[in-house]
């Protein structure tokens, strides 16, 4: 179809507006937010007759590739070390996707004009899309990648480790609650306006540096739909603005929306494209680099600022907290050498950094070796199981770390965190920023106004509670992470196949049981938890105790 | 010549990181295996589909993490009244020391997850269905214009195509996207939710056919009134009590199951094959049409072949459900005594529409007479007696 004719099509496709006339639709999904009822412009201008020919275009370009690639022989090129770290991210990313179209009905009558529900149709279906190509990648990689450990268990894994919560707020958050927070403000205004990019274009990039031109070429197709996504979230966002009483929890929601995508993405993201590379070249970005470009220029600059003259009052403070946190904190390495202290929880296999890695971090972020050097060159000494324990049992200056009650990332940069007790809990989160998401903005009132629609923070959010008391071999069976000879591990600190390089089970039944510093931490005394909390924020960086006072 | 600055670029290596090239535990193991196939062999719909949507009842260790104020989490199994075997099973509890994986777990822990869609529809299988369906209706519409074929139509046909085939694209359009995409937020399981976007994203694709092609006929015939199926949708007696019934499909509280059984079992059978089978297909070749039964021929193909297996696919097993086919029968027979008397009443109201063609199809009595004989065929694959009502 013409571009014309497709304008047209369009205009003629607005006559399928409908205005209810014997029946008033069931309200099923809730919000705060009001709108008023005028004609809108679906922002999309598509027509299924046309959209249908050019995703299918798409596809045979997607699987043409991939037929390309396993002829082509590209599993013979790719970075274990990359690849490895797909296991994480392919076992997520297909959630929010679904969660994605599954959250575009909640504001087919939430929003109440006709005219933006077409744009949102088609949103969803591109979402079933995005989710079920994701999870054919990710079965292309198992069937012709060298360790299929950890693609063939993926879902699994995903719903039982502790990663999974991390990732699944960038899931739930779009279909629960308020609809108008999950469906609009949290999924499009900001996980897909801002962090998108990040995810579907800085780190395909990553992935073809280290050999792998697949995830290119499926997630440059995920991202040239998301685009179109973005202004759907524009018109709902400029409707939302358009009510004076609105601001106020918009204010609310894009503060809620950006601290937590914030702390998972660039905590997931960050990793693999800093840690997960094998492409150390000095002129290549840094994740710090590309998140000043993508996330603090383009859309903080350039789309949130301009909408500051609608009467949106945007969280400055926080996206310059975020920018502080990633170059200043060390947010992006404290996460990693995390993910690697609890190798042994996870379902993939994290490569030691080498002397390469280790010149390429101090040229691109200055003073990194004095703070995780050492730690990274124990990691390495300690990877071959050799009658000493996994890292995270071994005396390597490094405290393992609470969980934030909100976002599920440890309190890492451990000067922030704050501890309460919330709701007859004691909690701690990683910042401030988490903490008065929990006990301000995710509550049935909101500064002396009700939000009875706001949604609420369920769960057993610490991984660790369930394994309280539990030897480690136990947690590791009970959460199905072990190869088909019944012991050795899916996860390994190292790349080495060789079954006798590989820990298994027995090597972890020696260790001392798992503790919940949750459960520790609500059954000091106060005084103790007093202690406790003055201790823990002298730590760091690193996971470094707190020093000893002469 | 002019030099080029050494350029900067990922140097590729060779690491031989393809599968076989060693031998370790789990070397071979090139199979999700967290789910049981439906048959022998799991299947690529399946491996695309099956667990994506997570369960508490299986690996959700930590449960959901955001709720509804309500407190209401994830997919609750109660916003349909159906259910399934296993589901009054007390959810696993979970919390200090008492691991993940629930106790004497076994794949699909309830009845639920043995939905599959017998269209095995995903992302590739869609596209191409869409676009072969796009790309058919447009090569049939420009053979028509070349051949001047809409010069052929009685002038009554060119009414009657204006207004009531025109009036006909709202019905798709309200079933489409506030019934069947409305619903994919609230089944059980992702093969459920996923089934119901291909429906729905059928049934806008057609109401947009219809759409499209009124503005075609608008452009090829001078007397031809694009936007009088406005009118006729929101006016014409005959389209009252059809309005009614879609509109109330979208006005059921909180019970997707309802929604999905009332529009194709019900409602599709009784008033969809009645108008588009039995009343259009019928008239158009004796008025000199021959354009518009191949679109809406597609319409027809989408809900014989396609919608219908998988909705016989996902209530069979209920009304034969092992612990609640008792249950199951009753709400389904009571949705069948609600909804059937509604769906007679829509298909009477379009009575006088059987009047309006110069060329006559056959009568209306017969036309509903096959339209109910239909439906009762599909009321007993699903196991289900045939509502009196029908009898009205
Ligand atoms: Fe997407
Ligand atoms: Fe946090």
């Amino acid at each position: 179809m013409s571009r014309q004719s497709v304008a047209r099509a369009h205009q003629k496709i607005q006559e399928l507006s409908w205005d209810p006339m014997y029946h008033t639709p069931y309200q099923k999904y809730g919000t705060d937010y009001t709108f008023q009822k005028a004609q809108k412009r679906d922002p999309l201008k598509q027509v299924l007759r046309s959209y249908f020919p050019m995703q299918e275009d798409k596809d045979h370009r997607v699987y043409g590739a991939s037929d390309g690639a396993i002829r082509g022989n590209m599993f013979r090129q790719v970075q274990e070390r990359w690849l490895e770290w797909q296991k994480l991210f392919l076992s997520i990313i297909p959630l929010p996707e679904i969660s994605a179209a599954r959250s575009m009905p909640m504001l087919f009558h939430t929003v109440p004009n006709p005219e933006l529900h077409n744009g949102q149709a088609i949103q969803m279906i591109d979402e079933v899309r995005h989710s079920t190509i994701q999870q054919n990648l990710k079965r292309l990689y198992m069937k012709n990648y060298v360790d299929p450990a950890g693609f063939n268990s993926t879902l699994r894994n995903f719903h039982n480790d502790y990663c999974g919560t991390i990732g699944r707020q960038f899931a739930e958050g779009f279909i629960t609650g308020d609809a108008i927070t999950a469906a609009s403000i949290y999924l499009t205004i900001v996980a897909e306006t801002a962090f998108t990019n990040t995810l579907f274009v800085a780190m395909p990039a990553e992935a073809a540096a280290n050999g792998d031109y697949l995830l290119p070429t499926v997630f440059h197709s995920v991202q040239s739909d998301e685009s179109r996504h973005i202004s759907n979230g524009y018109a709902t966002l400029l409707m939302a603005l358009s009510d004076e009483g609105n601001h106020q929890l918009l204010e609310r929601d894009l503060r809620y929306a950006w601290w937590n995508n914030h702390r998972v993405v660039d905590a997931a993201i960050g990793t693999f494209i800093e840690y997960g590379t094998k492409d150390r070249r000095k002129d290549r970005e840094s994740y710090a680099e590309m998140w000043r470009r993508w996330i603090y220029d383009d859309y903080y600059r350039s789309y949130l600022v301009p909408l500051e003259k609608y009467g949106l009052v945007i969280p400055h403070d926080l996206i310059e907290e975020s920018w502080n946190q990633i170059w200043n904190k060390g947010y992006v390495h404290e996460v990693a050498q995390f993910f690697a202290t609890g190798w042994l929880a996870n379902y993939w296999r994290i490569d030691p950094m080498t002397d390469e890695d280790f010149e390429w971090f101090e040229y691109k972020y200055p003073g990194w070796y004095d703070k995780y050097g050492k730690w990274w060159e124990a990691y390495n000494s300690l990877s071959m199981p050799n009658g000493h324990h996994p890292i995270v049992a071994e005396n390597v200056d490094y405290v393992y770390p609470h969980r934030c009650w909100v976002c599920m990332v440890p309190c890492l940069v451990r000067e922030d965190m704050v501890m309460d007790e919330v709701d007859g809990q004691w909690r701690t989160y990683c910042h401030e920023a988490c903490a008065w998401t929990d006990k301000v903005a995710f509550r049935p009132e909101y500064e002396g106004r009700d939000t009875p629609n706001m949604g609420r923070l369920t769960g057993m959010r610490e991984w660790e509670t369930l394994y309280h008391g539990w030897n480690w071999a136990d947690v590791i069976t009970d959460m199905g992470f072990v190869r088909d000879d019944g012991k050795t591990m899916v996860a390994q600190p190292h790349l080495d196949l060789d079954p006798k390089k590989m820990w298994t089970l027995d090597h972890m039944r020696r260790m001392g049981n798992l503790q919940s510093p949750n459960v520790l931490l609500n059954e000091m005394s106060d005084d103790e938890r007093t202690a406790f909390a003055a201790d823990y924020v002298r730590q760091g960086p690193a996971g470094r105790p707190a020093p000893t006072d002469a | 010549m002019t030099d080029i600055a050494e350029r900067s670029v990922p140097k590729l290596q060779f690491t031989d990181a393809e599968a076989g090239a060693k031998e370790f535990p789990d070397s071979t193991a090139r199979s999700y295996n967290y789910f049981k196939p439906a048959k022998r062999k799991q299947t690529h719909y399946e491996d695309v589909t099956v667990e994506v949507q997570p369960d508490p009842r299986h690996y959700l260790s930590q449960g959901w993490i955001y709720g509804f104020a309500d407190g209401q989490v994830g997919y609750p199994l109660t916003w349909t009244k159906l259910k399934a075997w296993g589901q009054d099973e007390p959810e696993p509890e979970r919390g200090p020391g008492s691991g993940g994986l629930p106790k004497n777990f076994s794949w699909p822990a309830h009845g639920w997850h043995e939905f599959r869609d017998p269209n095995e529809e995903w992302e590739m299988t869609f596209y191409r269905y869409g676009a072969n369906v796009e790309r058919q209706i447009n090569a049939n519409i420009d053979v028509a214009r070349e051949a001047d074929a809409f010069a052929q139509w009685n002038p009554n046909w060119v009414t009657f195509v204006e207004r009531h085939v025109g009036a006909w694209m709202h019905i798709e359009h309200i079933l489409g996207l506030y019934v069947f995409s409305h619903a994919n937020r609230s089944g059980p399981t992702n093969m459920h939710n996923t089934a119901m976007v291909v429906n729905g994203m059928h049934k806008i694709r057609f109401a947009q056919d219809l759409a499209l092609y009124n503005l075609t006929l608008s452009e090829e015939i001078e007397s031809f009134e694009g936007s009088a199926h406005l009118e006729t949708w929101d006016s014409d007696p005959a389209w009252r009590s059809a309005r009614e019934y879609v509109e109330a499909l979208t006005a059921i509280e909180d019970d997707w199951g309802e929604s999905i059984f009332a529009a194709n079992v019900v409602f599709e059978p009784l008033v969809g094959e009645l108008f588009r089978s039995n009343l259009v297909q019928q008239s158009a070749a004796g008025n000199g049409d021959f354009v518009t039964p191949t679109v809406i021929g597609c319409g027809e193909y989408d809900y014989s072949r396609r919608d219908l297996r998988m909705t016989i696919a996902m209530f069979e097993p209920r009304a034969n459900d092992k612990e609640f086919a008792a249950h199951n029968q009753e709400i389904m027979q009571g949705w069948l005594s609600k909804w059937v008397p509604l769906a007679l009443e829509a298909a009477r109201g379009l009575q006088p529409l059987w009047s309006e063609p110069d060329f006559k199809p056959p009568r209306f009595e017969d036309a509903l007479d096959r339209a109910k004989s239909r439906f009762s065929g599909i009321v007993s694959e699903l196991g289900l007696q045939l509502p009196k009502e029908l009898a009205q």
